[in-house]
């Protein structure tokens, strides 16, 4: 088979293998389960030969028009670089191992069947947005991830949890969605096609007349679904979903299509100055913003949901000093240990019985139950603090060189502001990031207190699939910083000494700061409250968690809040915990200045229509009913009664007629 | 004969009969008010015949043919209109036209047979209209 038929069959499959899930789900119970693996799989496998074959030279086009659709044409276009080729692989591993991985912790649930055959309509989605070379094709697969992370946010529907984060989800999506449709339209219009490669084409002629208007609105799509500030809001709460969803959306799709996008546009946000400083300072307020606000969650999946908006913060830095090898260099390492994360975080959950840190931070030998998940969590949390030799380390290093090239002007393309903005707060919530990653090291795995519950091993499919991870959170970095550049712009990733020094140092600053914190407060810990723990402990993981969940706010008076005095985090930030747990009262603002004039409004429209319209309504039925009753008044049940009226009438009659006929 | 004195007779007897139908309470008498009406119409019908041929005009004798058709439906509708009365008194006690109010605004039935009842009544009202 032709490459491009490989590269078609690679979204392709995925969908279909939804398609016949949804499908088969209720007649075919026992086909649920391989064909909610075996399609990523494949798929995988295929994206691996595209890759294979593509191998970082002349990228893949090809394109077809399906019918003539008015002025800009749309076609179905395929365009492989060597972005494109790793990113798929990527989405195709985390999804294949999130997939593997839910058969074991939603081994239970009923409503298996539609959760996976969604997962695979999401990965399916996004390998079309990675593997689209047309705009209007992927803002396709765009959208239905938008659709589907809706779905699977709110699995847990019967809490009202979930059911707030879908809407949520969504609905802050569809903010920034609004704006990236108006500026794909403007950039196709500019550009004179939807084709990436002929955008890409235009722009390089200078052809674009407001590259500044373009840029912004596009930039707004992107915040929204790789959920930078001020569209981020929704990320944390979307950890009301199963926990192989959290690792989906944060790790491989969804967040990083945002990323992603902007990379493959690159060219056209170069040509703003604008828009690069505006990307400068969104990273770098996202990043020390999720950082501050990590450091303060009780909720161990809200700490690593902040730390994906942080670590999505760094790759929009390194687009906004225009190195894009960087910035997917760090999304291909960033996606192996998230995912990573998120799954261990899983287990842990489940052998734990809450999500709660606080209450993880009173259980004694929780490590030794979940070995697995402690040593792999390792690895990955040394990855994310971006400790050498682990992968984050380079990623991260090659992130912070680009900032570095950019301030001493070794490149033409970025303003120099931006390289500032970004190496400053990169340098910066390097600290947050490591401070995190030990506490939440620390918290989990060396509470001490009573015995940690348990409820036996965990499923073989859930552990194995950890380890499978662990192999790319640890080598990936090292391996691949020399070979990359040949399939991305050919720009040098290797770690430069200055900021190689700088950016290990100020994360050793911040673990060590962290413990220094924790061995302070640990002594606290005796005195304060056991957590919330799951009612059912013995049932599958995801009952646990989504038990977990429910009972978190009961108990301490809110999802990301616990009142625990042991918590370094709130040593380490002081007066500024309170704050940062409630993500810096973001929600607030915005139930302040959205949710609640829409509301006023509703109810301001809902009494229009009750009392306003239906009044009128009321009253033209009204009228007839009351002439209605006043006729029924004739009706005595008095046959003579009738017969009276009869000859009066015909009396009448008679009399008209004889008048009428005398002609007087 | 002139013609005045049968449809002036006919005219007597039709006001009679309507006065019965209106003012009395006895369905029987209703019934019975009805024929007289019918009857009022029969002479007419067959005053008219007569005059009507007289004058040549009409050879056919119709009027007396359709006086005919009056009588043998008027026979049917008394004998079915006393069964009804008769099924009505065996039901209720009484064949006061004035207490037979089941078709009214507002009234409940009362039972399965008050369904017959107002069926036969109205049937009886439809058929004073029909003859009115």
């Amino acid at each position: 088979m032709t490459t491009t038929t490989l590269a078609v069959l690679v979204p392709l499959l995925p969908f279909l293998g939804a398609a016949a899930g949804l499908l088969l789900g209720r007649t075919a119970p026992g086909f649920v389960r391989p064909l909610a693996v075996l399609p990523p799989l494949t798929a995988l496998a295929l994206a691996a030969v595209v890759a294979v074959r593509q191998g970082g030279e002349q990228a893949i086009d090809a394109h077809t028009e399906l019918t003539p659709t008015g002025s800009v044409p749309i076609e179905l276009a395929l365009h492989i670089d060597g972005f494109a080729a790793l990113v798929a692989v990527l989405v195709g591993v985390v999804a294949t191992c999130v997939q593997i991985y839910s058969t074991g912790y939603l081994r239970d649930d009923p409503r298996y069947p539609s959760y996976a055959a969604l997962v695979s309509l999401f990965t399916s989605a996004m390998l079309l947005v990675v593997y689209s070379g047309d705009l209007i094709v992927l803002l396709v697969g765009w959208e239905v991830m938008g659709i589907c992370s809706y779905f699977l946010v709110g699995h847990y529907w019967e809490t009202p949890e979930a059911r707030a984060a879908s809407i949520k989800a969504f609905l802050v999506t569809k903010l920034g969605d609004v704006p990236f449709l108006i500026g794909l339209f403007a950039l196709a219009t500019d550009a004179g096609s939807f084709r990436i490669t002929k955008i890409l084409g235009a722009v390089a002629n200078g052809g674009l007349d407001h590259p500044t208007i373009v840029a912004l609105l596009l930039l707004a799509g992107v915040a929204g679904k790789s959920a930078q500030f001020p569209l981020h809001t929704w990320l944390p709460d979307a950890m009301a979903g199963p926990t192989p969803v959290s690792a989906l959306i944060h790790a491989a799709t969804m967040v990083a299509a945002g990323v992603y996008f902007i990379a493959r546009l690159l060219p056209v946000f170069e040509s703003s100055q604008a828009a690069m400083v505006t990307l400068a300072v969104m990273a770098a307020v996202t990043m020390l913003g999720s950082g501050l606000a990590a450091l303060a969650q009780d909720d161990i999946k809200r700490v690593l949901a902040y730390s994906t908006i942080g670590q999505l913060g760094y790759m929009t830095g390194a687009l906004a000093v225009g190195d894009r090898g960087a910035a997917v260099f760090h999304l291909l390492t960033h996606g192996a240990f998230k995912a990573l994360l998120f799954l261990a975080a899983g287990v842990i959950i489940h052998a734990a019985g809450t999500n709660s840190l606080a209450a993880m931070s009173r259980m004694r030998g929780l490590r030794d139950r979940v070995s697995d998940a402690y040593w792999t969590m390792t690895v990955a949390l040394l990855a994310l603090a971006a400790i050498p030799p682990f992968s984050g380390f380079f990623s991260k290093e090659s992130v912070l060189g680009a900032a570095e090239h950019v301030v001493t002007g070794h490149t033409e393309h970025a303003p120099s502001a931006a390289g500032w903005i970004t190496l400053v707060a990169g340098l910066l919530t390097a600290v947050l990031t490591a401070g995190y990653a030990t506490r939440l090291w620390l918290l989990a795995f060396h509470g001490r207190g009573a015995e940690a519950p348990d409820h036996g091993r965990q499923p073989l499919t859930m552990t194995v699939v950890l380890w499978v991870l662990a192999v790319p959170s640890l080598a990936l970095g090292g391996l691949a910083f020399r070979v990359l550049p040949d399939w991305f712009d050919g720009r040098d990733l290797t770690p430069t000494l200055t900021t190689s020094v700088a950016g290990t140092g100020v994360a050793l600053v911040g673990a060590i700061v962290t413990y220094a914190a924790w061995r302070h407060t640990t002594t606290l810990s005796a005195r304060a409250p056991l957590g919330a723990v799951a009612a059912h402990p013995e049932g599958d993981a995801a009952q646990v968690e989504a038990e977990a969940i429910a009972s978190h706010a009961p108990v301490y008076g809110g999802v990301a809040y616990a009142p625990d005095p042991a918590d370094p985090g709130r040593l380490l930030l002081g007066p500024l915990h309170r704050h940062a747990a409630v993500g810096f009262h973001l929600d607030a603002v915005y139930a302040a200045l959205f949710v609640r004039p829409v509301q006023a409004g509703a109810s301001l429209v809902r009494f229009l229509d009750r009392e306003v319209v239906e009044t009128y309504v009321r009253g033209a039925g009204a009228l007839p009913r009351l002439l209605g009753a006043a006729v029924r008044r004739a009706q005595t049940g008095n046959v003579q009664t009738y017969v009276s009226a009869l000859l009066a009438g015909t009396v009448v009659l008679a009399v008209a007629a004889l008048l009428v006929a005398t002609g007087a | 004969m002139h013609l005045a004195y049968p449809t002036v007779l006919a005219a007597l007897l039709f006001c009679t009969g309507l006065y019965g139908v209106l003012a009395r309470r006895n369905a029987i008498l209703v019934l019975m008010s009805v024929e007289l009406m019918l009857n009022a119409v029969n002479l007419n019908l067959v005053a008219f015949d007569v005059w009507l041929s007289k004058a040549s005009r009409e050879t056919l004798h119709s009027g007396q043919a359709l006086t005919l058709f009056t009588i043998a439906i008027a026979a049917a509708e008394i004998g079915i209109g006393l069964a009804i009365v008769l099924a009505v008194y065996r039901n209720r006690g009484t064949s006061d036209i004035d207490k037979l109010r089941d078709t009214a605004e507002g009234h409940e039935s009362e039972g399965p047979d008050s369904d017959a009842l107002t069926a036969g009544s109205a049937d009886g009202a439809g058929k004073a209209e029909a003859t009115a």
